[in-house]
């Protein structure tokens, strides 16, 4: 039984879809990767599985004994949290909220858990810092720390590696790859189609023509060479960008 | 001057007074910490606003006990804006300007077109920068201050887990199943409640200070939000106290005196972050 499975999904705001259509499943252990122009309705898609909006139509199932409020959610970072005066162990422990059910304080069970996790994503030595003095892929880490509190089975990531630089890139890359080794089935978003097609198992592009399939079957299909045609073109661009501003001596190239 | 101090704590309204407004200080501190970081730091100001303009009708209809008018339409205003949260269509700060600009005008056009009393710009400016109502509270509105000063404390207490996972995170907090919705709500009533008892101590004008201040100032200084937290809700008591010392001893007008006292509070710790953080 798939662990997550999508029939005749419509998405969108208010009764206006914006995708429909939509037919995929995920099974344990799979590495989904999300991709597709911007405005193409990725991240609405992504707050419909999680139930934060609800479907124009269509149908999302859950298996193997996953409930919607097991998932891991890794969101986009918010301005509030840019300056939010809160401790790595606070944020790591709400990750725990979704067990919390009517009790009103956290048990050792679970700070025990926020403690695990710390130390799987290599943030322990931060737990006392205010989460504003990271650096942006430490905080990242503390929220996929957050994330893995919240579930053992299913992370939803909605583009992880967004302001990273190159190296912290490379390194969460290994980071979700290692977790999804570990057992986790990942769906990620991402607008780096190179490393998409790199680690995912499978890939859903959404846009004019939807497909979904093994990332193999992707690199032969039609929608998939273009939409790489077009990102490799657009990424020779920003190189080129790139270079002729770094030879005109640009002082804010960080 | 101590004396004189103890002359004054003899008489029961100058204690009725110390008590009601050290408890409006600590409600207002605990809420204030969610409502700066959530953006909503002119949610005092706006609401005050709303009470100024229910004040308004309240006199206007001759309605002997106006909290009757005051509390629903607050609370009402409070739930407008607050319960959208992160998602809102009119984002936070339009919304509240809005709202608390309607209201004052429409509040001050009734004042003048229906007048109650002969001194009129005398009433509107008591409402707005606190009366010496503070100084004039019966045993049962002190009683009523201290039950809802507890309940505020006791669910913001049960309910500060939540608080801070809706604050920090919303989405997630919703996508781990928990009600961000609810708990807005329960934000926006705690919200009114505690602006419609702070508008008798410092007026509707200061009230955003006392929301404000202190959460600000322990930000200063603290990294996680349980002490940011603690140290709003003591700076908060200790500012109120000595502000309402101060006013009482050199006669000054008690809002103003706190607000003052909050003032300095927040620069002494701006600098005391400031030594810290080059250590």
């Amino acid at each position: 039984m798939p662990l997550l499975s999508v029939q005749n999904l419509s998405i969108g705001h208010e009764g206006q879809a914006i995708l429909s259509n939509l037919n995929f499943e995920i099974n344990a252990g799979d590495y989904l990767c999300i991709v597709g122009e911007n405005g193409s309705g990725k991240s609405t898609l992504m707050r419909t599985l999680l139930h934060l909006i609800s479907p124009i139509g269509g149908i999302i199932t859950f298996g193997d004994g996953l409930t919607a409020n097991e998932i891991g959610y890794l969101p986009q970072q918010t301005t509030v949290q840019r300056d939010f005066p809160a401790s790595v162990r606070e944020i790591v422990l709400s990750g725990c909220q979704g067990r919390l059910g009517f009790r009103p304080f956290y048990n050792h069970e679970e700070k025990q858990l926020a403690e695990e996790n710390m130390a799987r994503m290599s943030i322990s030595q931060f737990a006392d810092r205010s989460y504003r003095t990271l650096s942006g892929g430490q905080q990242q880490r503390v929220l996929l720390a957050r994330a893995l509190c919240a579930t053992r089975k299913l992370l939803l990531l909605d583009e992880p590696v967004a302001g990273l630089d190159p190296k912290v890139t490379a390194e969460m890359y290994n980071l979700i790859r290692d977790l999804n080794r570990e057992g986790i089935t990942i769906i990620m978003i991402s607008h780096d189609i190179a490393a998409s097609v790199r680690n995912a198992t499978h890939i859903l592009h959404i846009g004019s023509s939807h497909f979904f399939g093994t990332t193999d079957a992707y690199l032969q299909s039609e929608t998939g060479r273009q939409y790489i045609v077009n990102a490799g073109e657009a990424d020779a661009l920003i190189h080129e960008s790139l270079h002729a501003e770094a030879e005109g001596g640009a002082d804010n190239a960080d | 001057m101590l004396t004189k101090l103890m002359m004054y704590l003899q008489f029961p309204f100058v204690r009725y007074a110390l008590i009601v407004g050290i408890l409006i200080a600590l409600c207002s501190s605990l809420l204030g910490v969610t409502l700066v970081l959530k953006r909503f730091s002119f949610i005092g100001d706006g609401l005050s606003h709303v009470a100024f303009g229910a004040i308004a009708i309240a006199s206007v209809l001759h309605v002997s006990n106006d909290m009757l008018i005051v509390l629903p339409l607050t609370i009402l205003s409070a739930i407008l804006l607050l319960r959208t949260g992160q998602n809102a269509k009119i984002r936070g700060d339009a919304a509240i300007a809005m709202i608390s600009v309607g209201a004052l005008a429409f509040g001050y056009l009734l004042m003048n077109v229906f007048p109650t009393s002969s001194n009129l710009s005398g009433d509107v400016c008591s409402t707005l920068f606190g009366s010496t109502s503070i100084l004039t509270l019966t045993k049962g509105e002190v009683v009523l201050c201290v039950v809802l000063s507890i309940i505020v404390c006791v669910i913001f207490i049960l309910c500060y887990n939540r608080i801070f996972a809706v604050t920090f995170d919303e989405n997630f907090a919703m996508a781990s199943g928990t009600d961000a919705d609810h708990y807005n709500l329960l934000i926006a009533v705690i919200t009114a409640v505690i602006i419609v008892l702070a508008m008798n101590l410092v007026g509707s004008l200061l009230i955003s200070a006392l929301v404000i201040f202190p959460a600000l100032s322990s930000m200063r200084i603290f990294r996680s939000f349980l002490h940011v937290t603690i140290c709003s809700a003591v700076l908060s008591v200790v500012s109120a106290f000595t502000g309402m010392v101060t006013s009482i001893l050199a006669d000054t007008p008690v809002g103003s005196t706190i607000v003052a006292v909050e003032v300095v509070v927040f620069f002494l710790c701006w600098i005391i972050g400031a030594a810290l953080k080059r250590t």
